[in-house]
């Protein structure tokens, strides 16, 4: 039989009310904590106050700005084929920054594999970043130092390691606390509820956060939840808060809050941090073929860093000399950035023998012989040719 | 639609359409095999053809998908599930394993899971970490499912079906880095079994045993081998578990030399089983001990080492003269 003759058949059946899926979830949208409207406007939150100096406002406008800069470089990279893929934050600058700034030294993170404006909250080189995305590593940088753990490409698993460490940290009788990030699409992992389960009766003090930027690579957000991602903590008992994640502002003051109540043992909160990913979710997926194009549009007035530039310039905390320095400041960035990235060295063929183990191992021992009299074998052809 | 030449990828997406056709209880389930037609569009435009009751994109949660596909077809379903890649089959490991792969038996037989796990796997393409996996002697060590893997586009198609058919559960594991590969598919051709070995190339003096993107592998090396006057035999062997050792006794029989290729580890793969069977079944017509090329004991490295890994011609082509020089 031949797949044309039946195309008739093949049209998609009504399927009846009972085992369709609604296209949205029932319950009213929820409000936002905002504090910096899109255009721009300082507003008030009762339960979210914040006092920054202006020279605090500047220092978040430079963070999101160098980080969009390292990013767009990341992806002009990958196309120049320097690195094999990119997974790109634009759009979630304020979620990150403002989250990555309301920690302490003492605090841990454990990322997903896009929070490149976390780790430059931490103080970690954003060229060792590029590593991985390379493809001559698997992280690239040691954990401990900066308290930003590697980036976790299996959705969901960090959110569990995040929470056996609050637990430790807690047990350690430590006042740090711990946060974890993850994307509406690992919302529907069982490692991801199994974090909240074992954080809330554990009283661990994580704070998790969720960036909901729409999309889990063509899925959007409806395909994982039926209820706003926020209210999910109700169910498992502590407290949940959707922060409008494009305003960095509400993002600092809403993590500040989630960490300090950790810290006074009051265990974990989830917040959701509403944003937009802007781009394609890597530099390997293509967003023609499931969004629509004007939503990317409707975002794109939201966006997070031109809401604090107008901010900062009508409250006269910014003058365009501050603007120019960072102009500046962001080129030499990304040259520095395209530079170490060239220079990156392909790793030597034996280091894949290196750091299987912490202890010795003898199949390991073995092996590497083995390959190394391989290697030697075609050095020594080449002589005899000679 | 007869004789055709297609990539693997569009085979296994006309097989599926087929699947879909002739059968109202095939499903296929997956993370973004909807409009997206999945990362590597092998369900392209099926959702559109037989809507989102039949291709449903699922939530983001592996052991859901598979543990909701064994309920589907208890119910009298034949869910066909995508696993994005490899290495994402592990958080749906524990419902393969202690479900899917049992209840047949600890129903006495009274109930059947005809549920098909595809998985790309295999590296090659460059990709970040776990993108690049084998994990196939994970699945074949346990009892209750049939574990495959086709290397050409005739296979994927037919092979695809005999899955679906299938009243087992089969872990059907897709060669990624062959996805484009191009070769003829002839729709209307009877297949032979889905658990049999073919010979690919006929020789007399040594069997290479491939299975998946290290078939490719292996002719070329045998083609090599010719040159220098060294005729081999090149078997595919399809099925991991069952395998065909009747198959590959026969050629060993009568070439008297071993060596299997695969890019799963060394260390306990497939590579290990059919070495122990064959020198058990024909100890005195080896001429040499069954010899092994594959990964090593190591995490799969990062994609600028991965050809370092991976078993290439060379690393064949020196196992093939150690073999030889027994
Ligand atoms: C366990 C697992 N399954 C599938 C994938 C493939 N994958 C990578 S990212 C992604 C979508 C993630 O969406 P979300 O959690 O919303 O995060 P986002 O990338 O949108 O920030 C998928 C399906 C994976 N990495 N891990």
């Amino acid at each position: 039989m031949t797949v044309e003759s039946t195309a008739a058949a093949r049209k998609p059946r009504r399927a009846s009310k009972r085992t369709s899926a609604a296209k949205k979830p029932q319950s009213s949208e929820p409000q936002l904590v905002q504090l910096l409207t899109p255009e721009g406007e300082r507003v008030e939150h009762p339960d979210y106050s914040i006092d920054l100096s202006a020279e605090e406002l500047r220092a978040l406008y430079r963070d999101m700005v160098l980080t969009r800069r390292f990013d767009a470089e990341a992806t002009a990279l990958q196309r120049q084929g320097e690195l094999g893929l990119w997974a790109s934050l634009l759009g979630q600058e304020a979620a990150q920054i403002g989250s990555g700034r309301a920690l302490r030294d003492d605090d841990y993170v454990f990322p997903t594999y896009r929070e490149h404006g976390v780790a430059w909250c931490r103080g970690v080189d954003p060229t060792n970043l590029l590593g991985m995305f390379r493809g001559v590593n698997h992280g690239g940088w040691d954990p401990t130092t900066n308290n930003f753990h590697l980036y976790t490409i299996v959705i969901g698993s960090q959110t569990l390691h995040a929470t056996g460490y609050a637990m430790g940290v807690a047990k350690d009788g430590a006042d740090s606390a711990v946060i974890a990030y993850f994307g509406d699409g690992a919302s529907s992992q069982g490692d991801v509820a199994e974090s909240f389960t074992f954080s809330a009766v554990y009283n661990a003090p994580v704070v998790f956060f969720c960036q909901n930027n729409q999309w889990a690579i063509s899925e959007p957000t409806e395909r994982q939840t039926r209820v706003p991602l926020y209210q999910r903590a109700q169910g498992y008992g502590f407290p949940g808060v959707r922060v409008d994640g494009n305003d960095v502002l509400a993002c600092l003051a809403v993590t500040r809050s989630a960490l300090e109540r950790a810290r006074r043992g009051e265990g974990p909160t989830l917040v959701e941090a509403f944003t937009y990913r802007m781009g394609a979710h890597t530099t390997s997926d293509d967003p023609t073929k499931y969004r629509a194009d004007d939503e990317r549009a409707a975002w794109e007035a939201k966006d997070p860093i031109l809401r604090l530039r107008t901010y900062l310039e009508k409250s006269g905390h910014a003058d365009e000399a501050f603007f120019t320095e960072l102009e500046t400041e962001s080129e030499a960035l990304g040259k520095r950035v395209r530079e170490v990235v060239r220079a990156m060295p392909d790793p030597e063929p034996m280091s894949l023998f290196e750091h299987g183990y912490a202890d010795g191992n003898s199949l390991v021992d073995e092996e590497r012989a083995q390959f190394a009299a391989y290697q030697a074998s075609f050095a020594d052809s080449a002589e005899e040719g000679k | 639609m007869a004789v055709e030449k297609m990539s693997i990828a569009k085979a296994l997406n006309e097989s599926l359409r087929h699947a879909l056709d002739t059968d109202p209880k095939v499903l296929i389930m997956g993370e973004d095999v909807g409009k997206l037609g999945g990362v590597f569009r092998i369900t392209d435009g099926l959702q559109k053809d037989f809507g989102e009751d039949r291709v449903i994109d699922t939530p983001l949660a592996e052991s859901g998908i598979v543990g909701t596909a064994i309920g589907l077809a208890l119910r009298g379903y034949r869910p066909i599930v995508e696993i994005q890649f490899d290495g994402f089959v592990f958080p749906a490991y524990d419902q393969i394993v202690t479900q899917l792969a049992k209840m047949h038996a600890r129903a006495l037989g009274k109930i059947k899971l005809p549920v098909v796990v595809r998985i790309p796997y295999g590296g090659g393409i460059g990709a970040v970490e776990h993108h690049s996996e084998s994990p196939e002697a994970l699945f074949a060590h346990v009892a209750g499912l049939k574990v495959v893997s086709p290397s050409n586009a005739s296979d994927a198609y037919w092979m695809m079906q005999q899955a679906v058919q299938s009243d087992d559960p089969v872990i059907f594991f897709e060669p990624k880095r062959r996805y484009w590969d191009k070769s003829e598919v002839d729709t209307d051709a009877i297949p032979g079994p889905l658990h049999k070995a073919v010979t690919v190339r006929e020789g007399s003096d040594l069997t290479l045993v491939a299975y998946g993107p290290m078939v490719k592998v292996c002719l070329e090396a045998a083609a090599a081998a010719q040159e220098e006057g060294k005729s081999i035999e090149v078997l595919d062997l399809r099925s991991m578990s069952p395998i065909d050792f009747d198959t590959v006794q026969a050629s060993v029989e009568k070439t008297g030399r071993l060596v299997v290729v695969h890019e799963a580890p060394v260390f306990y793969g497939s590579g290990a089983e059919i070495a122990a069977r064959i020198t058990e079944r024909s100890f005195y017509h080896l001429e040499a001990p069954v010899l092994r090329v594959g990964g090593y004991h190591a995490p799969y490295p990062p994609a600028r080492l991965e050809e370092e890994y991976l078993p290439g011609l060379d690393r064949v082509l020196d196992a093939v003269d150690r073999s030889l020089a027994y």
